[in-house]
């Protein structure tokens, strides 16, 4: 099945197919990166330009990486969001970018739903790197990738995501992504940052962590911002380790074929301990590993799709 | 010389007159009804095929004058209303500067009337500035004009003020319209927290927020035995609410808004901007529910919370966007679209809940019914005739309609104030 949308915005719109279709093309990007000269010609002469209206590292590399090794010509834009504070600034600054005949803008920003007003004012090609609490495709794309080459499959696996639901654009687009795939999702945090009605989305929800990693293939923990406890969503970030906090010895207790996932960066301490951060039913390195290869194949798959 | 509508089938809120009937308006007022009146000199109106109603009253609009002329002016406002079906609107007092002080009310009445389009009745604030700390000379304004008082936007937090202020207003014998919600709880949420706002990440604001409030404002009525109106009711649970406290004789009234009886809160994933109100698009079982409150009388009135917003301050994506939707020129053809036709409530109901029962609740003694002696506004219906809402259409300085694109009932032909024709379509 041919790949036919010109965008990225989220995996909640996308089919079965379409996200086989990326996890099989990035595979055959994967190997390019692991070669000595790591670049293949797929995009010369494309201009991909990174928009982030909110701080990231990691993400913004990867996807400059990515669109580097397919030989497009990249440009890094870090927006200052106070100034940006009105959509409209930002689809007058997306526009000005674009006027000088950009192919696809990858976006970051904290409204949910800018990405989608970004896509229908511009005509080039928009990548959803984050928007707000909406969706994060490239990361559960990434997540899912590693799922697949760690079991082989995505059908039947039982994946736990772990933290605050409520606030992550990462957990709503794996549970997308995941359940579209056939995977069983428990998500699992503290009550206060559960979001209402989560069932609906077909997740199982529980509030027991040990019970999660005693039942799990894998588990996503996700990142705890310090703002959550300001906000009195919290008692505490120790009650919340205590509760929620990944360590070797509830580990331990956990199914023996486990695999811990992050999305980076990690609160050590918090949500994991060093030492499962570190340890060896880890795969955070291969997430980020796998994340440039996924971006390739996002980035040549929108950028190879014809335009109406 | 005056204004005779010909062959009028009369809809008040008690029944249709069976037999069409020419009604005279002299001065002002409506002088005389009868099977035939002659013509003599006056303006003549052909109301055959027509339903003819008392004006509809609107007791919550704004108008954004002074302060937001960029979105709606005096005049704007006016023209939207009559061309809606309005006879009198009651403006809601969160301009800049705010409702406060006579002046400004005077200033609304000064320049509604230099329009002369329909009768405004500006609402004043029940705390200075609507900053939630001083009550406003209430007796001064209201005898500048104000019938009803409200610090619409939001609600009055501190409970002992609004206690303060329901008792002072009961002295006045004034209105007091509350804004039910808490904004602690609604915790900057923008949209209804459910399973919509669940999968597309938007901030839930949840119903608690009204209907906590909702059962405090019933509490202090109770216990001063005053009279207290609650804006925009959205909720199953609100509705519950106040129909309890009407069973128990608490002297609670209530209105809904279109938007909450024909939208829910899926129309948020659109990202849609003008459905971005407040409060929030509900979901299906709240629609349901506001509709059977309106049928059953739980809901006393119909208004429209007409919300204008310039474009540019809408098109800044969801979070950023100001709440609100425009709804004087929809609200008649959605509530005979949406309530009528499929026959939730009939005829004479809609005409209750849209003149009889708002100039009931603010005390405009002379309007809300069609009777020799009574004011003569009057509007003109085509019942069956549809209509498309188009952008171009709206005659509002805004256009942030939620509506555009869909199919209504309901052409109005003649709006008459004060026996002047206002509007003709």
């Amino acid at each position: 099945m041919p790949w036919k949308h010109k965008h990225l915005l989220g995996l909640e719109s996308l089919s079965r197919e379409d996200i086989e279709l990326i996890l099989e093309t990035a595979k055959s990007f994967k190997e390019v990166s692991s070669r000595d000269i790591k670049k293949v010609p797929a995009l010369r002469g494309k201009t991909v330009v990174t928009l982030f209206f909110e701080a990231s590292t990691r993400t913004r590399i990867s996807f400059e990486l990515a669109a580097k090794r397919l030989s497009a010509d990249t440009l890094n834009i870090a927006a200052n969001v106070s100034s940006t504070s009105k959509g409209e600034t930002l689809l007058d600054t997306a526009r000005n970018i674009e006027a000088m005949n950009v192919d696809a803008m990858v976006v970051r920003h904290s409204s949910s739903g800018s990405v989608l007003l970004l896509a229908e004012g511009l005509k080039c090609s928009v990548v959803n790197a984050g928007d707000g609490c909406r969706e994060h495709p490239t990361q559960a794309l990434l997540d899912m990738f590693t799922l697949q080459e760690k079991f082989g499959r995505i059908e039947g696996l039982k994946v736990g995501i772990i933290g605050d639901i409520l606030h992550s654009r990462v957990a709503r687009s794996n549970i997308w992504g995941l359940t579209r795939l056939g995977a069983k999702v428990t998500v699992c945090g503290p009550a206060t940052l559960m979001p209402r009605g989560i069932e609906a989305l077909g997740v199982d929800v529980c509030y027991d962590l040990k019970k999660v990693l005693k039942q799990s293939d894998a588990v996503i923990a996700l990142r705890l911002q310090k703002e959550r406890q300001q906000d009195k969503f919290l008692p505490s970030m120790r009650e919340y380790s205590r509760l929620f906090g990944i360590n070797q010895a509830k580990l331990s207790e956990g199914s023996d074929h486990l695999i811990v996932m992050h999305p980076g960066p990690t609160n050590r301490g918090v949500e994991l301990s060093a030492d499962v951060a570190d340890g060896k039913q880890s795969v955070i390195l291969d997430q980020v590993t796998n994340g440039v290869a996924v971006r390739m194949a996002v980035l040549y798959l929108v950028l190879g799709t014809k335009t109406e | 010389m005056g204004l005779l509508i010909k062959h009028a089938i009369i809809v008040n809120a008690d029944k249709i007159w069976d037999k069409p009937h020419d009604i005279l308006c002299i001065d002002g007022k409506i002088s005389q009804i009868a099977s035939s009146i002659a013509s003599a000199n006056h303006e003549i109106i052909d109301a055959t095929g027509k339903k003819v109603l008392p004006g509809l009253i609107d007791i919550h609009t704004h108008l954004r004058q002074p302060g937001r002329e960029d979105k709606e002016t005096i005049e704007t406002g006016s023209r939207a209303a009559v061309k809606g079906g309005f006879t009198s609107i009651m403006c809601m007092p969160n301009t800049n500067p705010v409702i406060d002080n006579a002046m400004v009310v005077e200033f609304i009445i000064r320049e509604a009337n230099r329009v002369g389009l329909c009768n405004v009745y500006p609402i004043g604030a029940i705390t200075k500035g609507q900053q939630d700390g001083e009550l406003t000379d209430m007796a001064e304004l209201k005898a500048s004009g104000c019938l009803a008082f409200s610090d619409d936007g939001k609600s009055v937090l501190n409970s002992r003020l609004f206690r303060l202020a329901m008792e002072y207003a009961k002295m006045l014998d004034v209105l007091i319209i509350e804004h039910c919600q808490d904004p602690l709880l609604s915790a900057g949420g923008v949209m209804n927290e459910g399973v919509v706002s669940t999968k597309i990440g938007l901030k839930g604001d949840p119903g608690i927020a009204e209907t906590v409030t909702v059962a405090r404002d019933i509490e202090i009525a109770l216990y001063l035995d005053a009279r207290v109106h609650l804006a925009h009711m959205s909720l199953k649970r609100s509705c519950e609410l106040i129909r309890f406290a009407k069973s128990q004789g608490i002297k609670v009234t209530a209105e809904a808004c279109p938007h909450h009886f024909v939208l829910t809160d899926e129309a948020c994933s659109s990202f849609d901007t003008s459905t971005k109100v407040n409060p929030p698009l509900r979901s299906r079982e709240d629609v349901e529910a506001i509709k059977a409150a309106i049928a059953d009388g739980t809901i006393d009135c119909i208004v429209t919370d007409h919300a204008p917003h310039t474009k540019e301050d809408k098109e800044v994506g969801f979070d950023g966007a100001p709440f609100g939707l425009i709804g004087l020129e929809t609200s008649l053809g959605l509530t005979i679209t949406e309530l009528v036709k499929p026959g939730i409530i009939d005829l004479p109901t809609m005409v209750d809940r849209m003149s009889s029962a708002p100039a009931r609740i603010v005390g405009l003694v002379h309007k809300g019914i069609i009777k020799e002696g009574h004011d003569a506004d009057i509007t003109i219906i085509d019942l069956d005739k549809e209509w498309t809402v188009t952008l171009e259409g709206f005659v509002s300085k805004s256009k942030n309609s939620p509506f555009i694109g869909r199919k209504l009932y309901s052409q109005v032909e003649y709006t008459i104030c004060g026996g002047k024709i206002v509007y003709r379509a």
